[in-house]
């Protein structure tokens, strides 16, 4: 091949070295992805037959109306699942391949490769220090250096650093609650997972904080793959790569719609998802 | 304006009812020191009892009253704290065992005290060869902590917001560490407040120790020895030793300030422990 491309003319070698610096048109590759997937609450479906490929370093934001199931699908994921009682998860979903549904996984390893964002920022009653020691020494971090590292690392990832590193050794819950968000953010950034979910990360925060934790999440983008739940259809059309619209059927949440983010809001598939964009229902 | 009238009213006869509180209160210390302060000097507190008690001091006493509430503790704290955990983090609510458990609390926390002596004397005493013992009594002491310090732990632990187990199992975190770094240190002020309660109430418990650790006002030479502890010396001075009011009052006094010194170590101790857990 190589002598081939020597033997070349030299207008026809430039040809292709232009066309070669041109950005590759590749499409990201599929990182987790549901098949058919139920969720049961003892006899009540709280989700139908979700079937949802997630790409690697994109955004994807699910969106719609309240119980039909966003925060569940978001539990499979990490089998968060596991924690509720009366809980019984059908259908497939995979990360990189690997069966998470009904298998026996190690858990601490997929929860250390799928990190959560929940809702109400949760810090530990502990100093900002040890929020994010904790979880590096349950996953053998220990040595000093590596420890401190990993923390400036990721307080800097969030832009915390320059608020807080002077007083790392104070309770985490003195922090305003944005600061705590972007705390949390970075307790689980400081295992280096390869997926966030993020379950409504700024509802609970004030307009501010809300701003800047959704620019934060805007740059985490690429180097991991997110699931961002929201009801905030304008931060979805800001951030997301792709939507998916949830909707209630039959009493059961399932999949209405998921597209790429322009056209989810600009030529939408389904009616349902023009009304809801229009702001005529949900 | 009769609507503030009847506002003013009700308000006033809570005050009243709350002044009342403070009143009894008032009184029963007041009654205690009053009777008891002047008799009260190194001489009381370090010297033995002599005349049956009438003359002398409490010191043996102390010293049994202390033994007795060490393994009274060393036995409460260990088996609370695990059945507490057992009930609120591993035992659903549904199963049967813990239904059972908790029954069986419940039966324990109504038992009076005279029952307890009974049970305990059958038991420690005569069963377990222990005899009349500080072992015996510290140990059917125990049994009527338990439940209290069950219950405090086990408020403790389900005090703690689900959102840090949430977040905790979100970062891998086994059961065993959340147990441990998170849910325990969250539990400490409630366990505290259990012991206090639980010694509070075998410092005043009378009854159940008449029968399992006797009324010998000596030095104990060992737990396994027969010890008397201050609500028993109380009780048998102003019962059984005519003219021994007098230091009975003054080992009312006593007891009265070891209870007001534990409650408010305890409640010192809660707030240390809970500014070093966030410090380090």
């Amino acid at each position: 091949m190589r002598n081939a491309k020597q033997r070349m003319p030299e207008t026809l070698a430039l040809q292709s070295n232009a066309e070669r610096r041109r950005p590759p048109r590749i499409l990201p590759r599929i990182h987790v992805e549901t098949r058919k997937l139920t969720l049961r609450y003892g006899p009540h479906v709280a989700f139908r037959d979700i079937t949802l490929p997630i790409r690697q370093g994109e955004i994807t934001a699910i969106v719609g109306p309240s119980g039909c199931g966003k925060s569940s699908f978001l539990a499979c994921l990490n089998r968060l699942t596991d924690l509720f009682t009366d809980c019984h998860v059908t259908g497939s979903a995979t990360l990189v391949g690997e069966e998470l549904v009904g298998t026996e996984i190690d858990l601490t390893s997929l929860r250390r490769r799928v990190g959560m964002i929940f809702q109400k920022p949760n810090p530990f009653p502990l100093t900002i220090r040890r929020n994010l020691e904790l979880p590096l020494r349950e996953h053998a971090v220990s040595d000093r250096h590596e420890v401190q590292s990993r923390m400036e690392e990721v307080l800097r990832a969030v832009g915390l650093w320059d608020e807080v590193h002077a007083r790392l050794d104070t309770p985490a819950l003195r922090l305003s609650g944005g600061q705590q968000q972007r705390l949390c953010i970075a307790r689980a950034l400081v295992l280096r997972p390869e997926v966030l979910l993020l379950d409504e990360p700024c509802s609970a925060l004030d307009p501010i904080s809300s701003g800047v934790v959704e620019d934060l999440i805007h740059r985490l983008r690429e180097t991991y793959t997110l699931v961002i739940v929201t009801h905030n259809l304008a931060q979805a059309r800001r951030i997301a790569d792709h939507v998916a619209l949830f909707w209630v059927k039959d009493g059961a949440g399932h999949l209405a719609e998921h597209s790429r983010c322009r056209d989810f809001f600009e030529s939408p598939k389904c009616e349902l998802t023009a009304a809801y964009v229009r702001g005529a229902r949900g | 304006m009769r609507e503030s009238r009847t506002d003013r009213l009700l308000e006033l006869a809570c005050w009243c009812s709350a002044f009342m509180v403070l009143a009894i209160a008032g009184w029963i210390l007041f009654d205690v020191m009053g009777h008891g302060f002047r008799r009260v000097d190194l001489n009381f507190l370090l010297g033995s009892p002599i005349d049956a008690g009438r003359q002398g001091g409490i010191a043996p006493i102390l010293v049994s009253t202390v033994l007795i509430l060490g393994v009274c503790m060393t036995v409460a704290v260990p088996i609370g704290v695990g059945a507490a955990v057992a009930l609120s983090e591993y035992g659903s609510e549904g199963r049967r065992a813990t239904r059972l458990i908790r029954a069986s609390l419940d039966v324990l926390a109504g038992i009076p005290s005279i029952v307890f002596g009974l049970f305990g004397n059958a038991l420690f005493c005569r069963a377990l060869g222990m005899g009349f013992s500080i072992a015996s009594g510290g140990l059917t002491l125990a049994c009527m902590a338990l439940p209290l310090v069950i219950r405090s732990t086990e408020e403790g632990l389900r005090s703690v917001p689900v959102e840090y187990r949430h977040a905790a199992a979100a970062l891998g975190m086994s059961r065993t560490s959340t147990l441990v770094h998170l849910l325990l240190p969250a539990a400490t002020p409630g366990l505290l407040v259990g012991l206090v309660l639980g010694i509070g109430r075998a410092l005043a418990e009378t009854a159940a120790l008449l029968f399992t650790s006797g009324y010998v006002s000596r030095w104990p030479t060992s737990i396994f020895d027969s010890g008397r502890t201050l609500s028993v010396h109380i009780y048998d001075l102003s019962m059984n030793v005519p003219g021994g009011d007098g230091n009975s009052h003054a080992s009312a006094l006593v007891l009265v300030a070891l209870l007001i010194g534990i409650n408010l170590t305890a409640s010192l101790m809660a707030n240390v422990w809970l500014r070093r857990r966030i410090r380090t």
